[in-house]
């Protein structure tokens, strides 16, 4: 090969004034996530009547509740726990958001409400079911669709003296699987020392109960963000008011309730907790609760089903009958003994059979 | 008047629900986790693949390299070597990892020369099936291939039947690049030529080079422009440089010539500036997308498809999956003893058919 001449010039150092250009990458990836869009479904659950619909519109500062899409349907508590989604393209700032509000009317309602928390159960897990099973096909979407439950919001009654055993049972069984977040209704019903009260008992019997609610300790990446979350921890749930109606105050239109004592000024700190919980679900924290959905709950998900169906085809005994497991993987229903199932088995009974 | 002025901007802030911060939030969770990229380059020794690493990414990768000797090469086989490095600019952290692919094209005999690096790149992708597909997929390492310079030599006429047939072995496994090396050595017209005629023979040939994405429709003229120049300007044809000298005042990267200075950032003398840009400041992230969307998910189609055969056809063998295969996405019983069924009958047909050739055979001795 030629002999090129190599100059005695300086070999350039790293630290060169020229700039490669790597920090571009964050824009190039911006442009596409705007492109793309987000998505971001969030559960209510509570007792008809807490204002679970006034606050997801207030949240989003548009109809985007079930009730307002269908305005004329006749209010009934349906008989069993009823799961029902209704979702909003929405932007802001050139950023589009497919926003998922699933509601669960029928909640807490019934005479009898022992395990009103399993359809709600079942239908979380079915939507990791849905994105595990399109994952793994052969020829899988670019962009699976996200119907998870990035977050669930847990209304508890503004009693002012504890948890109920309903809202115990329900958090201690779903915040394994999702990412909950409770908050007090109707917080206007409580003076500023009988929430205080309120909330540290709450706290007191979540902790006593082994209920981890949203940011979980365990989840911390690092300081910073232990930091941040430790301030957000001193202050769940948050006592919250909704309204969708504006009232002129000070010269300025804010969202309120207006009674005959005053006006409650839904955004202002100084009345209720709206604005953190607003700033925590939407302007700090969302991606971080989508992060822990996909990388914790799910894979924890994943990891069961993936165990359940037990993928080693190991020799077992040709007349152990082939068993499919239940679609949603219930833990409940998990059978004793592992069977071995999959194609390899059906063969072996196939041919045993022939 | 004034107070219209206010009520207006009470009306966008009274609208302003928030989630417009979500880029920044998952831009601030991206900084903090950083970003990786691995570049393949490839082609004959002598190239200046070193030189161009080196000028594009300002690193000094290849200090403590030995450079072999023709006695020393007539019995190196191709290898791999992987050379990291950890970029920092902005804030911004970049784990680069350049693959080398020493010994191709080198030796007399380059038959299948490319196999070593085809394995190689079916590894990371292999590695990486595992890992997607075990249970633990916490901190998975990405090794796959985002891109590979293909270096050709600035002397021939075109492509050669090695540059044909490398690129057409890898096209479908990671994103060609391919660039005209060296190209100090001809004039403009030389290059424009040379340029065309390679062009015309990636058509030909039916090679897939990596395609930049479609402009968007609501971009503005200049960037469309800027595109659309990049676009014609493949293959780029580039020089690389280690070393600094002093051109028009100034200090820049280059190759003093009796006859004048080269400098690599002039993008009148080669087209170094638009193959870094291109490759760092607007599409890094489009070749880690086609390499995850579409080489690898051919590569895992390919495998499911493999394995899932397999499985059929060993019926009375125990195997071990190393993908979860679940139940629900198998056919049931009955198709199973249905395709069971047709494949004996096949067997039966193929047998007859054998005795019937057999008995022909016989006849005609």
């Amino acid at each position: 090969s030629t002999a090129f001449v190599q100059w005695v010039g300086e070999k350039t150092p790293i630290s060169d004034t020229s700039y490669v250009g790597i920090d571009a990458i964050l824009e190039q990836m911006r442009r596409k996530a705007m492109k793309q869009g987000f998505e971001f479904n969030v559960m209510v659950v509570g007792q008809s009547g807490l204002g679970k619909s006034t606050l997801m519109n207030t949240l989003f500062k548009s109809k985007v509740s079930r009730k307002s899409v269908q305005p004329n349907v006749e209010e009934r508590i349906p008989k069993t726990v009823e799961i029902k989604s209704v979702s909003h393209d929405v932007e802001e700032k050139g950023v589009r958001m497919k926003l998922t509000v699933i509601d669960t009317p029928g909640f807490g309602d019934q005479i009898n409400n022992e395990n009103c928390w399993q359809p709600i159960m079942k239908f979380i897990n079915d939507q990791y079911e849905s994105y595990l099973q399109e994952e793994i096909n052969i020829n899988r979407k670019k962009r699976i669709p996200d119907s998870r439950v990035h977050c669930c919001i847990y209304f508890i009654p503004p009693t002012g003296h504890c948890l109920r055993p309903l809202d115990v049972e329900f958090m201690r069984h779903l915040s394994k699987v999702v990412n909950i977040v409770p908050v007090i209704a109707k917080a206007d019903t409580l003076t500023l020392e009988e929430r205080d009260s309120f909330k540290k008992t709450i706290r007191e019997e979540l902790r006593a109960n082994g209920i981890d609610v949203y940011p979980q300790k365990e989840f911390d990446e690092d300081a910073e963000d232990r930091m941040i979350n430790d301030k957000i921890r001193e202050m769940t749930p948050f006592a919250v008011v909704g309204s969708d109606q504006e009232y002129q105050v000070n010269g300025k239109r804010i969202l309120g309730r207006k009674t005959k004592w005053g006006t409650i000024e839904v955004e202002n700190i100084a009345h209720c907790e709206f604005a953190y919980l607003r700033d925590l679900l939407i302007r700090t924290h969302m991606q971080n609760i989508k992060d822990i959905t996909c990388s914790i709950h799910y894979e924890t998900y994943r990891v069961r089903r993936l165990n359940e169906s037990n993928i080693l085809f190991t020799s077992n005994p040709p007349d152990h009958p082939a068993v499919q497991p239940k679609a949603n993987g219930q833990p409940e229903e998990q059978p004793a003994t592992p069977q071995p199932n999959g194609v390899a088995a059906q063969h072996e009974a196939l041919s045993h059979e022939m | 008047t004034k107070w219209e002025f206010w009520e207006i901007k009470q009306a966008f802030e009274k609208q302003y629900v928030g989630f417009a911060t979500l880029p920044n939030q998952v831009h601030r969770k991206s900084v903090k986790k950083g970003f990786d990229f691995t570049l393949m380059v490839a082609g004959e020794s002598g190239m200046g693949k070193s030189t161009l690493v080196n000028s594009l990414f300002l690193t000094d990768l290849y200090k403590d390299r030995k450079l072999l000797n023709a006695e020393e090469r007539i019995n190196q086989t191709v290898e791999i070597i992987k050379h990291t490095v950890d970029i920092e600019e902005k804030g911004v952290k970049l784990k680069l990892t350049i693959v080398d692919t020493p010994g191709f094209g080198d030796a007399v005999n380059n038959n299948e020369c490319w196999k070593p690096i085809t394995d190689y790149i079916d590894q990371q992708f292999e590695q990486y099936f595992r890992d997607e597909s075990g249970l633990n997929r916490k901190n998975i390492q990405d090794n796959r291939v985002h891109c590979c310079l293909y270096f050709i030599p600035p002397f021939g006429h075109g492509l050669r039947p090695v540059d044909v047939e490398f690129m057409k072995a890898l096209h479908e496994k990671v994103n060609i690049i391919p660039l005209i090396a060296k190209a100090d050595c001809l004039t403009p017209n030389e290059i424009k030529k040379l340029k065309d005629r390679i062009r015309e023979e990636i058509d030909k040939f039916g090679i897939k080079v990596y395609q930049f994405p479609e402009c968007d429709s609501d971009e503005d003229e200049e960037f469309k422009q800027l595109d659309k120049e990049l676009k014609e300007c493949t293959p780029f044809a580039v020089i690389g440089s280690n070393t600094v000298v002093e051109a028009r005042g100034q200090r820049v990267r280059g190759r003093l010539y009796p006859w004048g200075i080269v400098e690599v950032e002039n993008q009148s003398h080669c087209d170094f500036v638009k193959l870094r840009n291109m490759l760092i400041r607007s599409h890094m992230h489009d070749l880690k997308d086609v390499t995850c969307d579409v080489h690898y998910e051919n590569y895992r189609a390919q495998c499911i498809q493999e394995m899932t055969r397999y499985v059929r056809n060993e019926s009375d063998n125990r195997m071990e999956s190393p993908i979860p295969i679940l139940p629900l996405s198998t056919p049931d019983v009955d198709t199973e003893k249905l395709i069971k069924m047709k494949d004996e009958e096949l067997k039966r047909m193929q047998e007859m058919l054998n005795k019937m050739q057999q008995q022909m055979h016989d006849k005609e001795q």
